[in-house]
């Protein structure tokens, strides 16, 4: 490495500047996704785990309303974490007006996932008999994981409704910076990010042909 | 102040034309993993696809999205190696496991 490379780098890491060129709350951000993902990954693990080691896994998820719904709340949030890019855009313009009507968008397409999602629940606990610990396939596994990942992961997303209605509020009174809008977005599109597993390892995997 | 200046020079040599293609092919890619759940492939290769499918998905929302592919090489860096290396461990500790109670069955 040549002297010049050297006193770049030493300088960079010497303190007093920010090696990575983001904020602290952005890179907090960051850091809380890195470990949330390790968390779904395990439990990912865990479901596919049991999902491979059981033959008699069941596949109750008919394309009528199950695979329909599903495909439906995938939607939902691509097309939010799109209205969130849009608003973080507005709000780097300057655009206050304008990003509070993107998060609250996103908001509306948070809000279809989560209401869709509680009727695919009801739809197996009322229709299939399927509840966290007993199913009619005797596969007890089959509901534990199942609900353990999806409640998990609707938990998420209810949390970012609330941190996202807090967010439009707030910018819509002239507070907070773009950059904080920008870490809420971080948030809700690693949301949208782990869905994009969920739905094929659990819903694609064990649809009913 | 000169930090928040160099990002929006990054992120306004996205247009809204990039993320309305991002957003087309990540819908585009659940289609066609719908399409597959139908198609009575083997499991192996429908696993594989799904999988594949799915990664490339991440790695989009993650670039363009969550604007990584705008930020400095030194954050994905300190961020993203680890993450791989604790899947790629737990996979190769789990799951070969999964299997092996398969095998164990009495038939």
């Amino acid at each position: 490495m040549s002297e010049v490379n050297t006193a770049q780098l030493t300088s960079v890491w010497s303190g007093g500047r920010s090696p990575y060129a983001v904020n602290s709350k952005k890179f907090g951000m960051w850091l809380f996704i890195i470990s949330d993902a390790l968390t779904f990954s395990a439990l990912l693990m865990a479901y596919t785990y049991v999902r491979l080691a059981t033959p008699n896994w069941p596949t109750p998820f008919h394309f009528s309303p199950s695979i329909i719904f599903s495909t439906i709340m995938t939607f939902c949030l691509l097309s939010s974490s799109l209205t969130m890019v849009m608003g973080v855009h507005a709000m780097n313009h300057g655009n206050r007006k304008a990003a509070v009507g993107w998060i609250l968008a996103t908001m509306a397409g948070g809000a279809g996932f989560v209401i869709l999602h509680l009727n695919e629940w009801m739809n197996l606990i009322r229709n299939e008999h399927v509840t966290p610990f007993d199913n009619p396939w005797g596969v007890p596994l089959f509901g534990g994981t199942f609900f353990a990942l999806t409640g998990l992961h609707m938990t998420h997303v209810i949390i970012g409704l609330i941190y996202l209605g807090i967010m439009a509020f707030a910018v819509g009174r002239g507070k907070f910076k773009a950059e904080d809008v920008e870490v809420s977005g971080l948030y809700w599109h690693f949301v949208d990010l782990v869905w994009m597993f969920i739905f094929p390892l659990v819903y694609l995997m064990s649809a009913k042909i | 102040m000169s930090l928040h200046t160099e990002e929006e020079e990054h992120i306004s040599g996205v247009t809204t034309k990039t993320f309305l293609n991002v957003w087309f092919a990540l819908l585009f890619m659940t289609g066609v993993e719908v399409f597959l759940a139908y198609e009575q492939l083997p499991v192996v290769i429908f696993l594989t696809a799904l999988l594949g499918l799915s990664v490339i998905k991440a790695a989009l929302i993650i670039a363009y999205f969550m604007h990584l592919r705008f930020e400095k090489l030194s954050l994905f860096l300190t961020l993203f190696p680890m993450l791989i290396l604790c899947i790629i461990l737990m996979l190769l500790i789990f799951m070969p496991d999964s299997s092996r109670l398969m095998m164990m069955r009495p038939r």
